[in-house]
């Protein structure tokens, strides 16, 4: 866990101040930080669990975190899952899990259930659909946020730039399916960036 | 989604329902980028492809989802409620979780012995422009049903300056598209 891979130095992982106690304590911890979490969890996650719990150090969380985000899945659940499993092993796991999404699936169903009782009324159509907009807008932004972040990508920005764009017209414009283009691109973009990473390593060592 | 049809497949045969659950469990072995990035397959397999629910209908899903606290991943749950009720949303959700699931915790427990930390760089460095494409492609194929209403579309980059210009919570964009929504100017 505190292994740093290829760093030169050792990394010293700080270990937490604290840990929680029984399952319930998880479950109850889980469900109440996914009940805060509107328009995204993770932000809420870190200052549950790292600030105010402190059940992870800072360092533990990035760690989780990175890892989280290179496994498939959606990664606060990813994230959820590792730690429940760390401290009560697979039923942990489960507990952690079910935590985060129990209590807002009842509610997202019970929104649902009101909205199919009235959705014939044409207020509540419209502001569904007002509503739809900005989901478009809210995930427009995500990839404006995180684009400038390619210019550091070790790939260079032109095969970024091409990998990017070739998704968005494939997968949006196209409306090719997604398993062949993730295959083909992906495999392509994890060859070049394999290439240009060892390329690097070899030129620093 | 009211009813006795909820508790129907919404006219799905049993073979429809298993092909969601596995292509939703394919999806969730290339989710790298998180479930959102999804979306617009997702769109293309339901609405596109089946014609199982239409666009406005997957729209909602996702905007009932955004409104409600939790991880984003329960817009999978409305979407397989919408297709085909309660089993619908059993399908979709037990399709994306369990795959991706099972193999965080088989890595996560493995994580301690020594694993190859080129290859895990190279496949975070290599997907991020694939990750971020999609995202982009999702947002479009969202705005799409909003062509020809005017005010809808100016909700789109409203919203994208809102989240880059301002560090305030989401919810109040989400809230003005409802009121503007239901004053019928979208």
């Amino acid at each position: 866990m505190s292994d740093a891979g290829d760093s030169p130095a050792p990394l010293l992982v700080e270990a937490a101040p604290r840990v929680p106690r029984s399952k319930t304590e998880l479950f109850i911890a889980f469900t109440w930080l996914a009940l805060q979490g509107f328009g995204g969890v993770l932000a809420v996650t870190q200052r549950e669990l790292v600030e105010r719990r402190r059940w992870l150090s800072k360092e533990q969380f990035v760690e989780l975190l990175s890892l989280s985000q290179v496994l498939p899945g959606p990664n606060v659940i990813n994230l959820s899952l590792m730690f429940g499993d760390r401290h009560f092993g697979w039923r942990g796991a489960l507990v952690a899990v079910a935590g985060m999404l129990g209590a807002p699936l009842l509610i997202v169903l019970g929104l649902a259930a009101i909205y199919a009782q009235f959705r014939t009324v044409p207020q509540v159509a419209g502001a569904l659909r007002g509503m739809g907009a900005v989901a478009s807008g809210l995930i427009l932004s995500t990839a404006f946020r995180l684009a400038p972040t390619l210019k550091r990508n070790p790939m260079g920005l032109l095969p970024c730039t091409l990998s990017l764009g070739t998704t968005a017209l494939a997968i949006g414009w196209l409306r090719w399916p997604l398993v062949w283009v993730v295959l083909a691109l992906g495999l392509a973009g994890f060859a070049w960036a394999w290439h240009r990473l060892s390329a690097q390593r070899r030129s620093t060592a | 989604m009211n009813g006795a049809a909820s508790l129907g497949l919404h006219g799905l045969a049993w073979s429809d329902v298993l092909h969601l659950a596995g292509h939703f469990a394919l999806l969730s072995l290339l989710a790298v980028g998180g479930a959102i990035t999804l979306a617009s397959e997702m769109q293309r397999y339901l609405v596109v492809e089946h014609g199982w629910i239409d666009a406005l209908q997957f729209n909602t899903s996702i905007a009932i989802a955004q409104a409600a606290p939790g991880p984003n991943i329960l817009f999978v749950a409305l979407l397989g409620w919408s297709t085909a009720g309660p089993l619908g949303m059993l399908a979709t959700m037990a399709g994306i979780m369990l795959p991706s699931s099972l193999i965080t915790f088989v890595v996560g427990r493995l994580r301690r012995a020594r694993r190859d930390a080129l290859a895990v760089q190279a496949f975070s460095v290599g997907l991020a422009p694939l990750t971020i494409g999609l995202l982009l492609a999702t947002g479009w194929v969202l705005a799409l049903p909003l062509l020809g209403r005017p005010l809808s579309m100016l909700l789109v980059p409203a919203t994208v300056v809102f989240m880059l210009k301002t560090n305030r919570s989401p919810l109040w964009m989400i809230a003005l598209g409802a009121v503007v929504g239901a004053l019928g100017g979208a």
